[in-house]
């Protein structure tokens, strides 16, 4: 009874969760705008897609975006990280308390900000501005991924690797960097999720044209229906399923993840 | 390591321009504002093909208001807008136009006398009409039987959840006043008070305050009634053949949506070879065609459709013109046409 | 180990790029620029945000970003129970079930409601059949609250889950070997137990949905629902910067009260947030 009523809540939940997905996908391939009749397949709504150059353009500039703020986030958090993590007292807090600001501060408020800041000191909105407003945003979560694992390590590795004579640089880069590297895939990996999810900080720091394709699918949605949506969704879906089932063969061929499990 | 880590950095950031700029850098960027769906994207492109020196950057407004406050922002760089009349003064009167140079738009000829010189810019020293049109009820007549000729069936709680009206504070306060027998450029704090209060009392009606969204809305039936505009409701038809407008007999607004350029745009020049060429008499058809909005240019007039030219919806009758009146630009109340708009919106008196 | 200058570009560009925007934030909210270069202090738009009707908006908010906190509350702790409860790999699968919607963009999620709701839509057409009088639900605070719990419920599941899981299993045992029922034992030690993670998931529900602005705007129909849409409408169509800048601060001070509420009820020293 139990068993089948734990059942029962998974299935209810999930078709909560997949049901209004599974519609929209259905209907990326009905060939009729309309939603309540179904009036045969077509691939046509992705050809539309395909040529909406608004909508290709938004989906490059996520992707740039992504791609580069990720990175520069990455490299300027993970160098942080590691002076972080040898402050002591005021500055240490300080500096905890700066990379938690922007994570407690709501969304909307961080975008305003933002966009009253480079109005302020006529930084050009668009790609620029979006560019900086996202390595702001992702910076604080590579810092909060890589920092621990910074403290978990033994801080005898890197003396005993200047003992052995290894310059301070040579041990971080032959000892620390290698242990830590995981963690920085991850936090990449975390910071470029946030960048090509985001909505919020984009809209209101963006200008001149430049969509990214949060920002698109808002116009859109806003402007009612527009079975080309449905055809994104299905897209975003699909690589989506790609990318959890790369990281899926990963995670279960490595016994290391496999023996330990993992935290979220 | 200090060494390697600006060697780092420098690389991420080459990365970062070169990704940037990998674009189409050579060319002239044009960023041109216009209204959600008011362009047929084509002439977008064949634009570009003429003129390969130049990228159109193009993005849509959904209220004057909206695109006002984003063109005075600052850090913007708009090269070709289209405000309506009302706000073509407001941004001229605060000095936010270039003046244009006519001699880069000879197409200017083509445009019907009637629509030159107006009120708004006296001579065109900014501004090239591009379309104009009325506001009015488009209402579905499956849904309707009623005769509808006044703004007050909005009122009407037989239609409760089963009107829109639309997100623009302007527009939506101009009806009510229009409904109360008042002037739609009223300025007089009790009439625009008693205005508001009747917007508040119809919000319980109103199932959404709307955008461009409403012309599939009504096409699909989702309301019986809708304020918008001429042009929309031309769309609306072509897609349900049973929507109807209607310019209410208490009058309405006429409006003249323009071409400018503003102050923010540092390509004046390709900025009016685009304008110009908007008003090629090819292009004005092929656009006219698209949109359904009324045309303010001669060629387009002769050329264009008999069903749609002789279309009262697009093209009504002198009588139901001399109803209409423009916009005035009113500033000077700016705060308290914000106040009332925040007021309905909100829905104080409401709980 | 004094060589931590390497952080020293992050705090620059942290104090400029976060700090220096929410500085300019607090001035923009007390000053009045009137145009000709002349600025003056006011408290003025912290006097707009009290009126009835700004009150009535951050009221609506606070009520429907509760509302929806506590339907995922309800919602997700049997599902984070049964998850935490099964085999190692069906909890994987579980859980990478609840991400993969995550992943996918949340307004193209909540235009899939947006669809759905509409008068000839498929669940305005499902609960007519099931003979319920539904005209629309579009444009109403149910599909506010809807598009909210179907967004947010994950961040609610998530941090219980994990603590659920990491529970000693052998305290059930005991409190069943005391001759508890099952019930008592879940009201008196699991409950307790996973407190740290109820809160958690509570804030991880409450802060995006009192802050949100499109959901209200594609799902509420162009009301002013909510505070974001609120301050949206300052930025993008009224060009009040100063009104808007104090209702940002305003809700920068709810989510600090609601913070420090729930971490009074949390006493345990670093109750830290999970995600």
């Amino acid at each position: 009874m139990m068993a089948w009523l734990r059942r029962f809540y998974i299935w209810l939940i999930f078709f909560f969760l997949y049901a209004p997905i599974l519609v929209l996908v259905l209907f990326s391939f009905n060939d009729s705008r309309s939603r309540s009749s179904w009036d045969g397949f077509t691939l046509h709504w992705y050809a539309d897609l395909f040529a909406n150059q608004q909508l290709m353009t938004a989906l490059y500039n996520t992707i740039a975006i992504a791609i580069v703020s990720a990175l520069v986030a990455t490299v300027l958090g993970t160098v942080a990280a590691i002076g972080i993590q040898r402050m002591r007292g005021f500055k240490h807090s300080l500096t905890m308390n700066l990379t938690y600001l922007p994570i407690l501060n709501p969304d909307i408020v961080t975008g305003i900000s933002m966009m009253m800041f480079f109005i302020a000191v006529s930084i050009p909105r668009g790609m620029t501005s979006m560019m900086l407003a996202h390595i702001t945003f992702c910076l604080p979560f590579v810092i909060i991924v890589v920092l621990p694992k910074l403290k978990q390590m033994d801080p005898l590795l890197y003396d005993a690797a200047l003992d052995l004579g290894a310059t301070p640089s040579k041990a971080y880069r032959s000892v620390i960097i290698p242990q830590i590297l995981p963690s920085i895939l991850v936090g990449f990996l975390l910071a470029f999720t946030m960048s090509v999810d985001d909505f919020v900080i984009s809209f209101f720091v963006t200008g001149n044209g430049v969509n990214n394709l949060s920002i698109a699918i808002y116009t859109m949605a806003k402007r009612g229906i527009s079975p080309s949506i449905n055809a994104v969704m299905t897209l975003i879906l699909v690589a989506v399923l790609i990318a959890v089932a790369l990281v899926y063969y990963y995670v279960s061929h490595n016994k290391k993840i496999t023996e330990k499990g993992w935290d979220i | 390591m200090k060494k390697r880590l600006i060697g780092l950095a420098c690389l991420v950031v080459l990365l970062g321009a070169a990704l940037l700029t990998g674009c189409d850098s050579d060319k002239t960027k044009l960023y041109v504002y216009n209204w959600g769906d008011y362009m047929d994207r084509s002439v977008i492109k064949q634009f570009e093909q003429e003129n390969p020196d130049i990228k159109v950057v193009y993005e849509e407004f959904a209220s004057n208001e909206d695109m006002y406050v984003k063109v005075t922002a600052g850090a913007s760089n708009y090269d070709v807008a289209f405000p309506s009349d009302y706000m073509v003064r407001r941004l001229a009167n605060e000095g936010l136009l270039h003046e244009l140079n006519m001699d880069n738009i000879p197409n200017f000829q083509y445009i019907d006398s009637r629509f030159t010189d107006m009120g708004y810019d006296p001579g065109n020293r900014y501004s090239i009409p591009y379309t104009w049109g009325t506001v009015g009820i488009a209402y579905n007549t499956t849904m309707v039987d009623e005769p509808v000729d006044s703004w007050g069936i909005l009122w009407d709680e037989k239609y409760e959840k089963n009107l829109f009206m639309y997100d623009s504070q302007r527009d939506s306060i101009a009806v009510a006043l229009l409904y109360l027998g008042y002037s739609l450029n009223s300025t007089d704090e009790k009439e625009l008070e008693e205005a508001r209060d009747l917007l508040i009392a119809q919000r319980p009606l109103v199932s959404s305050y709307v955008g461009d969204e409403v012309r599939d809305l009504m096409a699909a039936q989702e309301a019986a009634l809708a304020v918008v505009y001429n042009g929309d409701a031309m769309q609306m038809y072509d897609l349900n053949p049973d929507i109807e407008y209607v310019i209410p007999k208490e009058g309405s607004n006429i409006w003249f949506d323009c071409m400018v350029v503003p102050t923010t745009s540092q390509h004046k020049e390709e900025a009016e070879r685009f304008i110009d060429f908007m008003c090629r008499p090819d292009i004005a058809l092929q656009n006219t065609e698209w949109l359904c909005y009324p045309s303010p240019h001669t060629q387009v007039m002769e050329e264009l459709d008999e069903e749609y030219r002789n279309n009262p919806t697009l093209y009504p009758d002198d009588e139901a013109l001399a109803r209409c009146e423009e916009f005035d630009d009113l500033s000077a109340v700016l705060p308290l046409y914000n106040r009332i708009w925040d007021e309905v919106k909100v829905g104080a008196l409401e709980e | 180990m004094k060589r931590d200058w390497v952080a020293y570009p992050y705090m620059g560009w942290m104090l400029v790029f976060v700090t220096v925007p929410l500085v300019l934030l607090l001035y923009n909210s007390v000053i009045i620029d009137s145009g000709s270069g002349t600025v003056r202090f006011t408290l003025e738009h912290f006097g707009r945000v009290l009126e009835p009707m700004y009150l009535s908006v951050i009221w609506r908010s606070i009520m429907l970003a509760l509302v929806s906190t506590v339907i995922c509350l309800v919602l997700g702790y049997p599902m984070a129970m049964i998850i935490a409860n099964s085999s190692l790999k069906t909890q994987y699968v579980l859980i990478i079930l609840f991400i993969i919607p995550m992943w996918m963009n949340f307004l193209a999620r909540t235009y899939a409601w947006m669809t759905l709701l509409e008068k000839t839509g498929l669940f305005s057409q499902f609960l007519r059949w099931l003979g319920l009088p539904v005209t629309g639900l579009l444009h109403t605070d149910f599909a506010v609250i809807l598009g909210m719990v179907y967004n947010f419920l994950p961040f609610m599941i998530f941090p219980i889950y994990v603590v659920l899981r990491k529970m000693d299993k052998s305290l059930l045992e005991a409190s069943r070997d005391l001759g508890a029922t099952p019930l008592m034992t879940f009201r008196r030690v699991v409950f307790p137990l996973s407190l740290s993670g109820v809160l958690s998931g509570v804030t991880l529900v409450f802060m995006p949905a009192v802050t949100t602005f499109a959901i209200p705007q594609l799902l509420g129909g162009g009301h002013y629902t909510m505070i974001g849409n609120l301050i949206e409408q300052q930025y993008l169509r009224a060009n009040d910067w100063g009104f808007g800048s104090a209702l940002s601060i305003i809700l920068i001070v709810i989510i600090l009260l609601s913070m420090a509420l729930i971490y009074k009820v949390d006493r345990k020293e670093d109750g830290g947030l999970m995600i």
